[in-house]
């Protein structure tokens, strides 16, 4: 089965993000097809590389990072909703003429027309928030 | 690529946090798509549709006037659940004047709000095929 | 197929789990998790709503945020059925739309 899943909001203040985690970390584990993780609100800043959450803490956006690599899945945060929240790929930075960027591996900006796409394309769309 | 049935589930009042203000720039998009689309607004999200609201002394965006372009995007099947409506002491005619020109009837132009009974929404919600909260 | 209502709520707090059983209809199932499962303790006035739907609704509930926020089972309303992550997927591939009521 393809799933597409929706967060709402970013790591550590709500348990979204981490449902969210695990409950995709299990859907992939079980063989379903994850077509796309979309970040929207403050979920965008699960894809910073620059948290440094302490060593006894689970690490968030790492977390994200390593199921994308071992899965190959698309985690891709609304373009505009993290301009407005200061998370930026090279790209973008370098077009708003900021001096960084922080983007966590295995994450992409890209436009809401994703979230749609996703809903259209998976056979199930669940969506994690406050 | 066949058309899907998306439904936007609003329960959360506008400007006490970004979700409402969010979900429109969503519906917005969304609609290129073609899909079917359909907004149920439930809850606190019935205050999303207020008339005379005005940001100007908060300093943020005002969107509401927004909802009224949705029926130039054929957005047209709005749900209000009357139960939440009355709970909170509004009626329809609290409510910004929603329409859409009916490419069926001559271009007539009709209201895109449809107040519902609770159960009435409960089978609206079960016809969806996609749904979405923010 | 039908509707799988998902809450993550405490229903002391917000009126997410009312909103979802005046608007699940019969045959739709629900799924409590994060705070969401505060509303199986046994007595509470949430669990007394619930207990009148059982035989209208499926109740399941999150496993380990139950044991996350030390919800004893035995202190949970009777007829719930308790899940893992894999179990949750599992009744999502069930349930042929998801209603989160955020």
């Amino acid at each position: 089965m393809k799933f597409a899943i929706l967060v709402n909001e970013g790591p550590y203040t709500h348990q979204a993000s981490d449902s969210a985690y695990h409950f995709t970390e299990a859907a992939l584990r079980a063989g379903h097809a994850v077509v796309r993780v979309f970040f929207y609100h403050d979920g965008v800043n699960n894809g910073t590389r620059l948290s440094v959450p302490p060593q006894d803490d689970r690490n968030i956006s790492e977390r994200w990072s390593a199921l994308a690599e071992q899965y190959d899945v698309e985690l891709i945060l609304c373009v505009a909703a993290a301009q407005r929240r200061g998370l930026l790929d090279e790209d973008e930075a370098k077009r708003a003429g900021k001096d960084g960027n922080n983007m966590a591996p295995g994450f992409q900006i890209s436009g809401l027309g994703q979230l749609i796409d996703a809903g259209i394309q998976a056979d199930r769309l669940i969506v994690f928030g406050d | 690529m066949a058309s899907k049935k998306f439904l936007y589930i609003n329960r959360k009042a506008p400007h006490g946090s970004i979700y409402a203000q969010e979900s429109l720039e969503v519906v917005l998009i969304g609609a290129a798509f073609e899909q079917n689309v359909t907004l149920a607004f439930i809850d606190d999200g019935v205050y999303q549709l207020l008339q005379n609201q005005d940001t100007s002394g908060i300093g943020t965006k005002n969107f509401a006037p927004t909802f009224r372009a949705l029926g130039d995007y054929d957005v047209s099947q709005i749900y209000v659940e009357r139960e939440s409506l009355e709970l909170r002491g509004l009626s329809k005619d609290d409510l910004i004047p929603l329409t859409y020109e009916d490419e069926d009837d001559d271009w007539a132009e009709k209201d895109s709000i449809h107040v519902v009974s609770s159960l009435e929404l409960a089978d609206i919600i079960e016809q969806q095929d996609v749904i979405l909260n923010f | 197929m039908s509707v799988l209502h998902i809450v993550n709520k405490s229903p002391f707090e917000r009126n997410s789990l009312d909103c979802c059983l005046r608007l699940a209809k019969a045959d739709s199932a629900i799924i409590l998790i994060e705070d969401g499962i505060y509303a199986l303790q046994k007595n509470s006035a949430a669990a007394d709503k619930l207990q009148q739907v059982l035989s209208k609704h499926r109740i399941y509930a999150l496993q380990p945020d139950l044991q996350a926020r030390g919800v004893n089972p035995e202190n949970m309303l009777e007829g719930i059925s308790l899940l893992d992550y894999d179990g949750f997927v599992q009744l999502t591939t069930e349930y042929d739309k998801l209603q989160s009521w955020l």
